[in-house]
């Protein structure tokens, strides 16, 4: 009797399952946001749904730039859209990405850099749909024409966040707060590669370039967010006497403990000016709103989307905040206007190679790993000209050279 | 259970619980049933006060996201197959009354084997280097489950704990064998494995590769139906569970049969790590067992370990994880709450065996009583 009606279940069961198979023409009327304001206005995209994957949620600053900017860009276009958040590196984003594709999405977008290789299994499952990927590596290599990289050259945003903060210190100098030979910075950062070597090198280039006596030293956190350590490390740093704080990891550890020594502090990702009112100076970041808009148009006109694209200032994919008059030093945004004139004219570059040495000397050639592999095998030659193209072979960042003038007290990896 | 009808009425307490005799198999399914249907009312309404949104088109969102295309329903059966193919391998453990809540780390060690293999032999011919597979995988998984057997079996040591400490580690050796082999360098994570080359993938059947899991939890489950149901082995098993000195008067070696059994949970683990791994995920993480370890003792025990329902139970919980996961996309919530709307759930299932097993009488109402045994 009991097996006969076990077995009646499972048949129920499979029969549910193949009939719902049957009738599975689904059209998708309950999405995340339509969005009714604009939608009458650019009806011409019409027939874009986009999908966006997200490592975490809005409370990582990372995510919420990303989640800030596909929203802003689908509501200036009418696109509709449907969002993943707390999607894992593993193969969990290849499944969020296969459930979008089955929403409809055309364009599916992912932003963590461990999800790439999720998503290129994705990409290559349905040929039809764009995949886009921020600060992946692997489009140029991997040969598929629905699969691509963005990222920005937000080496000059920190360049610009660097002037500033080495303002500050000329200010603190002048002051008679210390020493011009102790102007030395302190840096959190997550991981010891290239995204986050290319960005602590640039802000301090910034900085240097306006006080030539500063010095940086460098704590990593392993860890994108983990707002403990981001905090410790900052405190480790106060403790070496580093007189400005800044940092390149997700959570407010940082931010918020060089607000409780009354540190000034340069952030990332966007303004901590409400939680650290006296010492938030200035925050860089990427606009992720230009590149979405360009990619949705791209889909929705049919035409090929780049494999590698670089935002920049000029695209309004860089950008730095307004200028915290009350902890930042006087005549920081003239001089912010300035740098980012020459920046965009071309006459200032910030890995130009006068501007730095390596192991006591200037470099007139470097081979950078462009081309992704496991080893890190150096493959290109980057520097040309004497400057060091950054994000010009790809648009991930591949800057990883340890430059005299940095200190870094741990490695990461 | 006949209780004498004493009329004690001074002290008597409102309510009375008493264990029930065995219920007729299909009250059981009934409780069971209106269990669910109790849990969808009380997520319907947590999902409204959260969402304001129609409870109807909350329900056909579920649908939707479990069955809503072809391919979610390969991967609601993928998803089924990988919670069955755990609960089978805990189940005759279970069944010998032996706690093995070390699913979770038996399979992660199963992944681990095959990705090692997929990583260290990449080069060797695809036949072979999935042969070495299947292998390496059968041997971690029965390792990880025979230590604890063996300190059970020999030293009477206290199996759940032991178990339970065993995941830890598992998860700790994966953690740095990730670490280790990371790709690229630094990333922390392991990548998909062989992107290029798709050496050491298990086949793909049709269109998406959730298939050949199916299909091979679904011989599993039929062999360990009948391995249960109908051998000596399985015979041996229920005597050692239902009692060990019967197990003992009647000449069954018990340490034999509890280190024989682990073996074979062991191994089922390690299969399940496997096709996580070299089937589907083609990566290795600290959560590839993605907690199937512990819900598969759920997916047991509602089952009264017998294979066939446990079909049924691992259908029930696979479909509401993955509606519960549309609910959160569509309405966009936070992941988390797909998560409170799984609790609800299991809280409701796992309530209902309380209701099978034991029955609340209340202060003298003989009518009530009746009535209630009629209708529950």
């Amino acid at each position: 009797m009991k097996k006969v009606i076990a077995i009646l279940l499972t048949l129920a069961l499979v029969v549910v399952a193949f009939a719902a198979c049957g009738g599975s023409t689904t059209t998708d009327n309950t999405t995340a946001a339509a969005d009714d304001t604009t939608a009458a206005e650019t009806a011409k995209l019409d027939g874009v749904k986009a999908g966006f994957i997200f490592l975490h949620d809005e409370n990582s600053t990372y995510d919420l730039n990303f989640i800030n900017a596909a929203k802003a860009a689908c509501e200036n276009l009418g696109v509709e859209y449907v969002v993943k958040t707390n999607i894992e590196e593993s193969a969990a984003c290849k499944e969020a990405a296969l459930e979008l594709a089955d929403e409809g999405c055309n364009f599916i977008f992912a932003d963590s850099f461990g999800h790439e290789g999720f998503l290129i299994e994705a990409a290559k499952e349905c040929p039809d749909i764009q995949f886009a990927h921020a600060t992946g590596t692997r489009a140029h290599t991997e040969g598929l024409a629905n699969y691509h990289n963005a990222f920005a050259s937000i080496y000059e945003g920190r360049y610009l966040a660097g002037v500033a903060a080495g303002l500050k210190l000329n200010e603190m100098i002048e002051k008679g707060e210390f020493k011009a030979e102790e102007a030395k910075i302190g840096y959190v950062g997550a991981f010891t590669y290239a995204e986050v070597i290319s960005g602590y090198t640039s802000f301090f280039l910034g900085a240097r370039s306006v006080c030539p006596t500063a010095t940086m030293e460098v704590q990593f956190t392993g860890s994108w967010y983990d707002e403990a350590a981001e905090k410790e490390a900052a405190t480790t740093l106060l403790s070496h006497n580093c007189k400005l704080i800044s940092q390149h990891a997700d959570s407010m550890g940082a931010p918020t403990a060089c607000e409780t020594a009354g540190v000034p502090n340069v952030s990332y990702n966007g303004s901590t000016l409400s939680a650290c009112p006296n010492t938030f100076i200035i925050s860089s970041r990427i606009d992720w709103t230009p590149y979405f808009e360009y990619a949705l148009k791209a889909v929705a006109a049919g035409e090929e989307i780049d494999a590698d694209w670089t935002g920049t200032l000029a695209t309004g994919s860089v950008v730095v905040t307004d200028v915290n008059e009350k902890a930042a030093a006087a005549g920081t945004a003239d001089k912010l206007a300035e740098v980012k004139a020459g920046l965009e004219d071309g006459s200032i570059n910030v890995f130009d190679a006068k501007n730095f040495t390596v192991g006591g000397k200037t470099l007139d050639s470097y081979k950078a790993d462009v081309d992704t592999d496991d080893a890190y095998t150096p493959d290109t030659e980057v520097i040309a000209n004497g400057i060091f193209s950054e994000s010009k072979f790809r648009s991930a960042p591949y800057f990883d050279l340890r430059i005299d003038g940095i200190e870094l007290l741990n490695e990461k990896y | 259970m006949a209780n004498k009808n004493d009329a004690k009425t001074v002290k008597e307490p409102l309510i009375h619980i008493a264990k029930r005799s065995a219920l007729p198999f299909w009250q059981s399914w009934l409780i069971r049933i209106a269990s669910v249907l109790a849990s969808l009312i009380v997520c319907a309404v947590v999902i409204v006060v959260f969402t304001g949104d129609n409870p109807l088109q909350i329900y056909a969102t579920m649908f939707k996201g479990a069955m809503g295309t072809p391919r979610k329903i390969w991967s609601l059966l993928q998803s089924l197959s990988m919670l069955l193919c755990v609960s089978l391998a805990v189940t005759p453990a279970f069944k010998m009354r032996f706690w093995n809540i070390g699913a979770e780390g038996q399979v992660l060690m199963g992944g681990l084997a095959t990705a090692a293999c997929m990583i260290y032999f990449k080069s060797m011919p695809t036949p072979l280097l999935i042969i070495v597979m299947i292998a390496a995988s059968v041997i971690a998984g029965i390792i990880w489950a025979v230590i604890p057997a063996f300190f059970k079996a020999i030293w009477n040591t206290n199996e759940t704990l032991f178990t339970l400490m065993m995941n830890y580690i598992a998860m700790c050796i994966v953690s740095y064998f990730v670490y280790v082999n990371s790709v690229p360098k630094g990333s922390g994570k392991i990548g998909v494995i062989n992107s290029d080359t798709n050496a050491g993938w298990l086949p793909v059947i049709g269109k998406y590769n959730y298939l050949l899991n199916i299909i091979i939890v679904a011989l599993l489950t039929a062999a360990v139906y009948v391995y249960l149901k109908y051998s000596k082995h399985g015979y041996e098993i229920a005597v050692v569970g239902e009692s060990e000195n019967t197990a003992k008067y009647i000449g069954i070696n018990v340490k034999k049969v509890i280190i024989r059994t682990m073996i074979l949970s062991g191994a089922l683990c390690g299969i399940a790590g496997l096709l996580l791994v070299a089937g589907t995920d083609h990566t290795l993480t600290r959560d590839t067992a993605g907690g199937r370890g512990f819900t598969a003792i759920m997916v047991s025990w509602l089952a009264k370990f017998n294979p066939l329902y446990m079909i049924l139970t691992s259908f029930i919980l696979a479909f509401m994880e993955k509606g519960a996961g549309q609910i959160s996309t569509d309405f966009g919530l936070n992941a988390s709450f797909s998560d409170i709307i799984m609790g609800i759930v299991i809280f409701f299932i796992i309530g209902s065996e309380f209701f099978i097993n034991y029955e609340i009488r209340f202060r003298g109402h003989k009518i009530k009583k009746i009535k209630e045994a009629g209708v529950k």
